[in-house]
């Protein structure tokens, strides 16, 4: 009796064994090293995704998931380098200005939507009013606000819009077209870049709602098919026109609910390509030791800033803010707590931005303990610092450790206050009802020092997280904004950050590197500044 | 029994209206605004929020708004979620996915659960028995995101025995260390309940009677004592299938399976009122009904329970 069960347990024991490995499905990971060097332009690659959070048309998107699957669908009047951001004509084939305020744009001939229908300029005219129009209820619409007529369209809460064309935009003929803005912006020229301006197909505004679910646009890839929470595919358009086609046939963009598995199927090359690695790879460098050269590293256009608000009692004394600059180790922190994902900053503008000039932030980013107390005490500040973000993420842990140090660095007793999650903790920082410091962190929209400067430091604007208000410096930007000449224009925004650097409103902390990491599959992927996959540089090894 | 059938459904109704409505206060008269961070660092467009607050009816009274939910709901609307997907549509691709891992993750628990207490029951004292009860222990401290991701990193990282993650196709082969995990906790308690009915029953007079009529061993234990401990252990089978169906979140977030537990983990995390809302009054039809099974159950298994 005894025997036979033993030998049955055990029967059991390896038939459940064999059963896993069998129906597994998964075979060992595929080692394949290097290449022959060509590319199979057959192939299909797969990244990593994030569920889109809005619909997809081009205005409407404003977020990682929904940009990642729509920006190679759509290709604008101008795109920007992968690498350095600077911006190239795609779409258009001459921008031309002398004032800053009435642009002449001739589009490139032949240019197809996925549908076989051209791109011509009213294509870009129809979108960019529709997006404009406020019953339409677009999420993007802000960045259209510039263009003479949007107050028409766009009138505000309560009242109706007397039309839905913007004065502003004129059809000159099929390939032309001219945008008159209220006021000169020397910046105009970068904006367009942004996914929002992108044209949109006749057959769009005969049913938007459809086409939300099947998106024409006018990119190097097109829409197949999408099941939500779960993939998104995309496959190459063969008749694409633009100098960044892509070198693969088909694109799968696998969504995950965790960093994590995306993770793991990466180190097994199920997954082709990560833009970012999840907290517990980059901590202790775990990444480097499980990918080797397989990690890809990018340079992205944004800060990470700690907001002092103006309106937390005692807050408001320069004292304070430059003792707490004083004494937080940027250089430990980046090396230690974020294993050098991250590099220290120094100035209000990211790095490759142009006119970012190192060292604005000067003596008040270097760590100096000593000079901080003392500043501190002659601060006279009495009471409790607190620093307050979105726990998740990975948020929280380089906060904790700057807290950390100021709390050695002053001797005052400093808390992390944490918010569940991100939408959650910018429904505070927006109503003011920060109780203390706040994380305030920026990436560009587009590249350029306006974007950095305007929606943050701008009295009233709509990201100006810690309540700063200097007429000095909204002169300098609105001067600057009105420039027709770009290069005067970025000496005065750059004005305007040395007074920024002055008042101290936050503090610079640390700009993010960009860490990617691709399969063995590929052998060759750039990140861009924007944390996007650079598709047109991809090459897949031939099997 | 038809009339105690009928009587149940009729106890559903006034269930099911309270618990949706409670859900659907809980989950949209929350302070705070649900398009707040929509937008990253910037602020929402007017126009955006009004159009959303429009669609869903967030400008009238609690109750008005239920009832208006309530109306599409019958007709099988479930409505859309922030991004404009439709939820039954997402429901009816994550539900079978989830349906399948629970049955799985249920019938596993039940096999090595039960089989595991008959055999300590019937032992009483010895090796197996502390064998089974520690190792019971163990996996009942162990938290199931534990379990899953330390199975994931050796079975899928280091031995390569299986994958990461579950394609999206989600195959009963694939689900299979999925449901094991998921019902690692489960089956533990299985074996322990188990075991204390059947030592408990070992001694009832029905199984003497049994045994002095001549039963071979196989048909007392297999038959007669089977049927009547298994009550206890068919209660909480039948919780758990509906426990499982919306709770598996934190499995389905380690292996990436589309079920109805990333959905509403999803749902809770994006503040998507219209998806936990949708999910939950599935989940609570099925509460419903399976609890209703099972009370039927017993009256099959246990001929001394009659109802009406």
């Amino acid at each position: 009796m005894r025997r036979s069960r033993w030998a049955s347990a055990a029967v059991l024991v390896t038939s459940a064994a064999l059963l896993l490995t069998a129906c597994g499905g998964g075979s060992k990971t595929d080692n394949q090293t290097g290449g022959s060097g060509a590319a199979d332009p057959d192939a299909t690659v797969s990244v990593y995704g994030t569920e889109p959070q809005n619909s997809f048309i081009p205005s409407n998107t404003n977020e990682l998931g929904g940009s990642k699957a729509m920006q190679p669908m759509f290709s604008s009047l101008i795109e920007y380098r992968s690498d350095t951001g600077a911006p190239f004509n795609l779409v258009a084939d001459s921008i031309t200005t002398t004032d800053s305020k009435v642009f002449d744009i001739k589009l490139k001939k032949g240019w197809k939507f996925h549908d076989g229908t051209e791109v011509k300029a009213k294509n870009f005219i129809d979108a960019w009013n529709w997006a404009s129009y406020e019953p339409n209820g677009q999420l993007n619409t802000d960045f259209f606000s510039q263009i003479q007529g949007y107050k028409d369209l766009n009138p505000g809460e309560g009242k109706t819009p007397t039309t839905d064309k913007m004065s502003g935009l004129e059809l000159v003929n099929d390939y032309e077209f001219k945008v008159t803005l209220t006021a000169p912006f020397s910046v105009f020229l970068s904006k367009i870049g942004y996914l929002a301006f992108a044209p949109l197909p006749d057959v769009f505004f005969k049913d938007p709602k459809a086409f939300a679910d099947h998106p024409i646009g006018n990119g190097p890839m097109k829409f197949v098919s999408r099941t939500p929470n779960a993939d998104i595919k995309l496959t190459r358009f063969d008749d694409y026109q633009g100098e960044d086609k892509v070198h693969f046939k088909d694109l799968d963009i696998k969504i995950y609910s965790s960093q994590e598995t995306a993770y793991q199927d990466l180190l097994s090359n199920r997954l082709d390509f990560m833009e970012a690695l999840p907290p517990s790879a980059t901590a202790g460098g775990k990444y480097q030791k499980d990918l080797g050269d397989r990690v890809v590293q990018g340079h992205l256009l944004g800060i990470s800033t700690i907001a002092i608000p103006y309106y937390v009692p005692g807050y408001n004394n320069l004292d304070l803010r430059k003792a707490i600059s004083l004494a937080i180790n940027r250089e430990q922190i980046t090396k230690t707590v974020m294993n050098d994902t991250y590099t220290p900053a120094d100035g209000w503008i990211s790095a490759g931005i142009e006119g970012f000039r190192p060292g604005v932030c000067g003596e008040w980013c270097k760590y100096d303990p000593a000079k901080a107390k003392d500043l501190f005490t002659k601060s006279g500040f009495t009471g409790k610092l607190t620093i307050a973000s979105n726990a998740d993420g990975g948020r929280k842990e380089p906060l904790v450790a700057a807290c950390n140090s100021i709390k050695n660095a002053l001797g005052v007793e400093c808390d992390f206050v944490p918010a569940t999650n991100f939408g959650e903790y910018r429904s505070v920082v927006t109503g003011k009802k920060l109780t203390g410091m706040g994380r305030s962190d920026w990436a560009a929209d587009y590249p350029s020092i306006e974007d950095f400067l305007n929606p943050i430091y701008k009295t009233g604007a709509s990201s100006n997280d810690s309540a700063y208000s200097n007429p000095a410096v909204d002169a300098l930007l609105e001067q600057a904004d009105s420039l027709a000449d770009k290069d005067a224009a970025i000496k005065l925004y750059q004005q305007a950050e040395d007074l920024i650097a002055k008042d101290l409103p936050s503090i610079p902390v640390w700009d993010e590197k960009g860490v990617g990491a691709k399969s063995n599959r590929l052998s060759a992927v750039k990140l861009d500044f924007g944390r996007y996959a650079d598709y047109s540089s991809i090459q897949v090894n031939k099997a | 029994m038809g009339r105690y059938v009928l009587r149940r459904l009729l106890q559903l109704i006034p269930v099911f209206i309270g618990s949706t409505f409670l859900i659907y206060a809980l989950v949209w008269a929350l302070p705070g605004d649900p398009f707040s961070g929509k937008c990253g660092q910037r602020a929402c467009p007017q126009a955006y929020v009004d159009m959303m607050t429009a669609k869903y009816n967030l400008d009238d009274s609690l109750p008005v708004q239920y009832f208006k939910y309530l109306g599409k709901l019958f007709s099988g609307d479930f409505g859309e979620t922030f991004s404009g997907n439709s939820i039954g549509e997402m429901m009816a691709n994550a539900a079978p996915i989830t349906i399948r891992l629970a049955v799985i993750a249920v019938v596993i628990e039940a096999i090595i659960g039960i089989g595991a207490g008959i055999l300590t029951g019937l032992r009483g004292k010895g090796f197996l028995d502390n064998l089974v009860l520690l190792s019971t222990l163990f996996l009942i401290s162990l938290p199931v995101f534990v379990t899953g991701i330390v199975l994931q990193l050796l079975l899928a990282g280091e031995w390569g025995i299986i994958n990461p993650s579950v394609s999206s196709e989600a195959t009963v082969g694939e689900l299979i260390v999925p449901g094991f995990v998921l019902g690692s906790l489960s089956m533990a308690y299985i074996a322990r309940l188990t075991r204390a009915s059947i030592s408990e029953n070992r001694r009832a007079d029905f199984v003497r009677t049994a045994i002095a009529k001549g039963q071979p061993n196989r048909r007392v234990v297999g038959v007669h004592l089977l049927r009547a401990s298994v009550i206890p252990v068919i209660t909480f089978l039948g919780t758990d299938l509906g426990a499982l169906m919306g709770g598996a979140i934190v499995t389905e977030g380690v292996f990436n399976i589309n079920g109805l537990g990333g959905l509403v983990f999803r749902g809770i995390q994006e503040k998507d009122g219209a998806t936990v809302t949708g999910i939950v009054v599935l989940l609570v039809i099925v509460y419903l009904l399976m609890s209703l099974v099972v009370d039927l159950l017993y009256a099959v298994l246990d001929p001394r329970i009659r109802y009406d």
